[in-house]
């Protein structure tokens, strides 16, 4: 396929996206579960890739996503909820006085900085993470495979539980989680954010360090022989996607409007690992693809099997509440076996790929057609 | 003038009760092809990994052009151990780590090998000049140090070029031939610009014409990149052809060590290496 052509199909699917963006940003109410499945999607999106990073480019299987994610989005949320609703949201236990005094500073800066504020904050929340990655990578990277798993594992639960410990009342609010968190403007803001992210991800895994990363996930040995410092390399991966991830956890802490420690229990590491298998151990628009499908299938497309479902007067058994948890496990396990590779396997979206597929498809179709005469 | 760019001083490499490497001493100088044979279970390989960083030894020091790379000095009870063995030349423990020693310029092949089976040929080789980027990540990831990865690029093109490999470029290393992922592998060890490549066992699984061919691909190697050739290796057509000197390694202890012809001719070696003869008839 030609270059000029490809850049036409790659514009027109820019302007698909962006129209259909406008269009659910205009009717809002009437696609509201449409409007969220994307937006969840796309934040989603943002740790699958990093996780990608950590554990499909680099070799390196961690499970502490929901930790780095709970600590993006508990400083996110912090940063970001409105001075004058604090004392609303710490009902119980009031607020840390210094973290008050730091709202007000905040709240006196001039308007346009203000506007930036939730881009600063999911940064600030990123860094925090990124430095809580590099003190727990120094000891937990030494660990191979699936030591390195349950190390990491349990570092989100130990951040969690930290969160919900009553020491900390007065800054996380305990279990009593956070309220008010102003959201996300528009689809395009989460859209911006997700993009920027992404794309900073995808020319990491281009650059030269995307390389050695590759190197190392393929052969230790050799890739150290080569001259690349394992440490310091494994490091670097872990607190890069730390980073992201914990920007992640603060976008969905903007898009949910409240959190609380549960939510960053194990199984939304679980969830992400799902769509990073899903999507393909190695791909980058693997991950993006399959965040938003496994998301709108879990939200939205399965709900059907949440409703009791009557037929005649026969009240179908199974179809109750909780059931499409059930037909999704099941889904899961049949991708599992017969699908491991996921959707896009280790390739990259290309429209070269693409137009082969459809070939194939069409193809075969015909071939079946003239057999059938 | 002969100067020494490999000295392996007093090497010992201990496993629990099993002693690897015994006692090692040798020397490779500038320029040279030398060769370190013996049977299977020799320690051949346990002294190329202590050269190259992967094991500490227990006793023992490298030095690569004159500087130390990696020695130990037993304390304690492993002193007395070693007491005999120690010429005071080393008091100090030091470990340089493969990466660093690589980036000294010291370049190695792996016995089984070792590719990064799933990239291209092109990013295989193109991974070695990582370790020379003076980019940071950060750099790196906005495209900064593009002249640098144009350089990268350029240069690996030219490697490709040499050693023949520029048709495969893009396949995946784990696709290409036998022969020719033997030949990625050293290509990918010059890329790193070594002065002593450390080839463990070349010519494994060739036929007789591959080996021959891998003969003059080593002398070719050797005069354009200006390098110091240490290598492991079981054919002895090969070994005695190329080999400017051989040491010969036996359950870890060097037996026999000079030019092919005197090696051939030495009673030691053929007795470890045909066992020795129950002479009945005396």
């Amino acid at each position: 396929m030609s270059k000029i052509r490809k850049s036409i199909y790659t514009a027109i699917l820019a302007v698909i996206i962006i129209a259909l963006m406008f269009f659910l940003e205009a009717n809002k109410f009437r696609f509201g579960m449409a409007y969220t499945v994307i937006q969840k999607g796309l934040i989603l999106s943002v740790v699958a890739v990093s996780m990608n990073l950590v554990t499909g480019f680099t070799g390196l299987f961690s499970l502490g996503q929901a930790g780095f994610m709970a600590i993006g989005a508990y400083v996110t949320a912090i940063f970001l909820i409105p001075a004058d609703g604090m004392a609303e949201v710490y009902y119980i236990s009031g607020v840390n006085p210094s973290i008050m005094s730091f709202k007000y500073w905040l709240e006196s800066g001039p308007a346009w900085v203000q506007s930036m504020y939730p881009i600063l904050a999911l940064i600030l929340g990123g860094l925090v993470a990124a430095v809580f990655a590099a003190i727990i990578g120094f000891p937990v990277l030494r660990l191979k495979s699936d030591y390195l798993a349950i190390a990491t594992l349990g570092f989100s639960e130990i951040v969690r539980a930290i969160i919900s410990s009553p020491q900390l009342d007065t800054i996380t609010n305990g279990s009593y989680g956070l309220k008010k968190i102003p959201g996300f403007d528009s689809l395009f803001e989460t859209f911006a954010i997700m993009a920027v992210c992404v794309l900073l991800m995808v020319l990491l895994l281009r650059s030269t360090y995307g390389r050695a990363f590759r190197a190392i996930r393929e052969d230790e040995v050799a890739a150290e022989a080569m001259g690349i410092n394992l440490s310091r390399h494994k490091q670097m991966s872990f607190i890069i996607g730390s980073f992201f991830s914990a920007v992640s956890g603060g976008m969905l802490a903007m898009f949910m409007r409240s959190i609380d420690s549960k939510t960053f229990s194990v199984s939304l590491t679980y969830d992400i690992l799902l769509i990073v298998v899903i999507g393909g151990i190695g791909s980058v628009t693997g991950s993006v693809i399959a965040s938003l499908l496994v998301t709108a299938s879990k939200e939205w497309w399965l709900r059907f099997f949440d409703a009791p479902l009557y037929i005649g007067n026969f009240q179908v058994p199974l179809f109750r509440t909780g059931f499409r948890m059930v037909i999704f496990s099941v889904i899961l396990l049949l991708v599992v076996l017969f699908y491991q590779r996921g959707i896009m396997g280790k390739n990259e979206f290309s429209w070269d790929r693409l137009s082969l597929r459809v070939r194939k498809l069409l193809g075969g179709r015909k071939r079946g057609a003239k057999n059938a005469r | 003038m002969l100067d020494n760019i490999l000295t392996m001083k007093d090497i010992t490499m201990q496993f629990g009760g099993v002693v690897a490497v015994d006692n090692l001493s040798l020397e490779v100088n500038r320029g040279e092809i030398v060769s370190l044979i013996g049977p299977n279970g020799a320690g051949k390989t346990t002294a190329f990994n202590v050269i190259t960083g992967v094991y500490a030894p227990t006793n023992g020091a490298v030095y690569f052009k004159g500087n130390m790379i990696t020695s130990n000095f037993p304390k304690g009870s492993m002193k007395k151990l070693y007491a005999g063995q120690n010429r005071g030349v080393y008091t100090t423990t030091m470990r340089k780590t493969p990466d660093q020693i690589t980036k000294l310029g010291v370049a190695r092949t792996f016995q089984n090998i070792r590719l990064f089976k799933e990239l291209s040929t092109f990013e295989n080789v193109l991974i070695a000049k990582h370790m020379r980027s003076k980019a940071n990540v950060f750099s790196a990831t906005l495209g900064l140090n593009y002249k640098e990865e144009r350089q990268m690029r350029e240069e690996t093109m030219k490697l490709l070029d040499i050693l023949g490999l520029v048709e495969v470029k893009d396949e995946v290393a784990n696709s290409l031939p036998y022969g020719q992922q033997r030949h990625l592998e050293i290509a990918r060890a010059l890329a790193t610009n070594p002065e002593l490549l450390l080839l463990d066992e070349p010519a494994a699984g060739m036929n007789p014409q591959e080996t021959d061919e891998l003969t003059s691909f080593i002398y070719d190697i050797r005069k354009k990149f200006n390098l110091t050739i240490f290598m492991i290796e079981h054919h002895m057509d090969l070994v005695m052809d190329i080999s400017d000197r051989i040491y010969v390694l036996d359950f870890g202890k060097l037996i026999a060590s000079g030019t092919p012809a005197e090696i051939q001719s030495n009673q030691r070696v053929i007795e470890a290496y045909l066992g020795v003869q129950d002479d009945g008839e005396e």
